[in-house]
């Protein structure tokens, strides 16, 4: 059963979110002050973060970077505001994916289930550049040094790096690694591309392996 | 042609160009005629003066050679004419000195000049210095007769010169002439110097005053530029942008009034920058603190909704109205933030070069599932270039547009059309249902507005649609417009410019069909004149 954190400060609304997490079948925690977050997260190790921006305490992105620089927990951001720069903050923070209050709880759900659901890992070694990827160790190496990549990072390079042929749109990329159906924010895309490349490009402003293929998305390098 | 369309232009847009050709034409021809009448004045003063001088001094000269000759032709032992002659003439060289007062000459007049009689002059004087018009006159009358004329001397000389004429009777021979040569050289060079020295003041008084207003056109137009080129960069938004004042006059006063107008201005823009900020984070609070109550009831009316079975009857009817109500609640809010964005001027474009064709494929995709309930078929036909827009604005508008459009198109197949010029592109999009009333086509786009009361309530409209899509097209410094008439259907035309946010006068495609698209030409026309009218009364 995957444990859900629900970092919000609205009390209502977490226990809603509670009836209908145990509904889906999952174990809901809760932490209602963003300067506790970080000691729950230690102690309960839960598999996903559902964070709301507006938090009493540290705000949402500051709690993001926190869990952020020392688990790559995913991480699904609640956020009232439709603004361009909050998600665009949320996002580059660390947080994985993002939904917009009001949401339907089915939308909700989905993208938990989403951001959970590993891939059938097959044993298979992938080279992409001068890097390796270990599908089943979920690892990343570069002259047998591992590279970290948070869960959705690695599906990101690994999306890339199994058609190295193919160039991505990003609306395939959200189709393919963020399981959406339905068109969304191409903004996601962006961003978790950019963190991509900080981690395993050598010179993220020339990059080798994330290459960029203008006005059509992305596709893997040489 | 090439340089006159050129010159048209600098003369159309040089200021000081203008002045210094019109300082320069005016003085030109001022100059000109002053001078003109001064050299006129002096050199006729001049000529006068000489011209009674020789005359007088002639007079007596010729009295004297008359009596000359009469001594001469009445002594002993009557001499021959030529020698009559000589004596005269030699008495008159005498007479003119060595200076060259005049020179002579004696000629025996027109009427016995054949004989042979002898003739003489003095200093190689060539006899046709003397026109013959004055050499028949000098011999009929017996007074003197003066005229200017050209000397010319036999060995090619010739100088202006006056010739004063009389008769000399000699007895038994008959009438002579008597024509004294006053050369008028020295006059002439002194009009000569009088002359080039006028042109050479006026020429130097015209560049001197081309000069004088070269400079003053400058230092009246260098603050008046540096006044324009502050206004432009305040057009900018550099608000700041004032121009230093010095002195107190008329310039100073457009300076210092420059800068209070731009003082106030950059107050104003500050009031309502800082009403725009308040307004923009009231909407944001707002936004937050309505939101999440909103999740919760509407997570809390989906769980009542999905196990809506478990209840009887009405209770489970009423966890479906609870459920479909919220939604509708919910569209309501996001669209009046939207609008009161747009009210607080906080809506900002994002934009990317996007083809408008598959723009309207995907809204018309993304809406497969009404249209397909409406069984409506989109009819897509043009094509435009690549243009920049906000994506997600202009795919809410079509959105708008054709959902609108299968919603009163009856199920008659949806025509888009696409169109553009040099300017614009335009989106026309028809249906064929019963067709907006007269009048109503400007209503549409009114907040709430609806065409009937009654029936749209039932599905499911806002009345905020058209006034948002109106919103984001004017955000992009395009606009929508409507054209309806009964039982020929309703057609809405958007119209984008081609570079995002520059203004656009005209759509690529024509609004209406036929005459009635006509009529509506000449009613806007006339509206547009009219509140020009209005305008120009306040």
């Amino acid at each position: 059963m995957a444990r859900v954190l629900v970092v919000d400060d609205d009390q209502a609304l977490s226990e809603m979110l509670g009836i209908v997490l145990r509904a889906e079948g999952f174990d809901a925690l809760f932490c209602d002050d963003g300067s506790k977050a970080q000691g729950i997260f230690n102690e309960a190790k839960p598999d996903l973060v559902l964070l709301d921006l507006m938090l009493p305490g540290i705000d949402g992105i500051e709690v993001c970077r926190k869990i952020r620089a020392e688990s790559g927990v995913p991480i699904v951001m609640l956020t009232a505001r439709g603004d361009t720069l909050d998600i665009v903050k949320g996002l580059e923070s660390g947080a994985d994916d993002y939904i917009v209050k009001p949401f339907k709880p089915k939308e909700l759900v989905a993208r938990i289930k989403a951001r959970l659901r590993k891939e059938d890992a097959k044993s298979e070694s992938l080279i992409i550049g001068d890097l390796s990827i270990d599908v089943i160790g979920h690892s990343v190496k570069r002259d047998g040094k591992d590279i970290s990549l948070t869960p959705l990072e690695f599906d990101l390079l690994l999306a890339l790096a199994r058609k190295p042929w193919q160039v991505y749109t990003r609306e395939q990329l959200l189709t393919d690694v963020w399981h959406y159906r339905n068109p969304a924010d191409t903004r996601l895309v962006n961003v978790h591309i950019q963190r991509l490349r900080s981690k395993v490009e050598h010179d993220p402003e020339n990059p080798e392996i994330v290459m960029t293929v203008r006005g059509v998305g992305y596709k893997a390098g040489p | 042609m090439k340089y006159f369309y050129q010159f048209k232009q600098a003369w159309n847009k040089s200021l000081s160009l203008r002045i210094i050709a019109t300082t320069f034409a005016v003085s030109t021809v001022l100059v000109t005629i002053i001078g003109l009448v001064l050299v006129n004045r002096v050199s006729s003063g001049i000529l006068t003066s000489k011209e009674s001088s020789s005359i007088t001094e002639a007079s007596s000269a010729i009295n004297e050679a008359q009596r000359v000759v009469v001594a001469t032709d009445t002594g002993a032992g009557a001499p021959t004419l030529s020698v009559v002659v000589d004596t005269a003439v030699t008495a008159l060289a005498v007479r003119a000195g060595q200076s060259g007062l005049y020179d002579v000459l004696f000629l025996a007049s027109p009427e016995i000049s054949k004989q042979g009689l002898p003739e003489r002059g003095t200093n190689l004087v060539a006899e046709n210095s003397v026109n013959d018009e004055l050499k028949s006159r000098v011999a009929l009358t017996d007074k003197l007769l003066w005229s200017y004329t050209k000397i010319i001397y036999l060995d090619g000389r010739s100088v202006p010169g006056l010739v004063v004429g009389a008769p000399i009777k000699i007895n038994n021979v008959g009438t002579y002439s008597l024509f004294l040569l006053f050369p008028l050289d020295k006059e002439e060079e002194t009009i000569g110097i009088i002359r080039s020295s006028v042109l050479a003041t006026g020429i130097f008084l015209i560049f001197g005053l081309l000069i004088l207003v070269w400079y003053l056109t400058r230092s009246v137009l260098a603050p008046v530029r540096k006044t324009a080129n502050a206004a432009e960069r305040l057009r900018m938004g550099l608000l700041n942008e004032r121009v230093p004042v010095s002195g107190e006059d008329d310039l100073a006063k457009l300076a210092g009034s420059f800068n209070s107008m731009a003082a106030s201005i950059q107050q104003q823009i500050g009031q309502l920058e800082k009403m725009s900020r308040m307004q923009k984070r009231f909407v944001s609070d707002v936004s937050h603190e309505l939101r999440t109550p909103l999740t919760t009831v509407r997570m809390a009316a989906d769980v009542l909704y999905e196990s809506r079975d478990q209840y009887t009857g009405e209770t489970a009817r009423a966890a479906e109205l609870l459920s479909t109500q919220i939604e509708r609640f919910e569209i309501l809010l996001s669209q009046l933030l939207e609008i009161s964005r747009f009210d607080a001027g906080a809506a900002d474009l994002s934009l990317t070069n996007v083809n408008i064709k598959n723009v309207i494929e995907k809204t018309a995709e993304s809406l497969s599932n009404l249209l397909a309930r409406q069984e409506t078929p989109v009819v897509i036909t043009g094509h435009a270039p690549d243009i920049e827009m906000d994506q997600r604005r202009i795919e809410r508008v079509l959105r708008n547009l054709i959902s609108n459009a299968s919603e009163y198109g009856a199920g008659k197949p949806i025509e888009v059309e696409i169109g553009s010029d040099d300017d614009a592109i335009a989106i026309v999009v028809r249906d064929k249902g019963p067709g907006l009333k007269p009048g109503e086509s400007s209503l549409v786009f009114n907040r709430f507005w609806r065409a009937d009361p009654a029936r749209a309530r039932t599905t499911g409209g806002t009345g905020l649609g058209l006034a948002i899509a109106l919103e984001d097209a004017r955000l992009h410094s395009g606009w929508i417009d409507a054209w309806g008439a009964p039982g020929k259907g309703t057609m809405f035309r958007l119209t984008l410019p081609r570079v995002a946010q520059t203004a656009i006068t005209k759509s690529p495609l024509p609004l209406g069909t036929g005459e009635d698209e006509k009529l509506e030409f000449d009613m806007s026309a006339l509206q547009e004149l009219f509140n020009v009218d209005t305008k120009s009364e306040n």
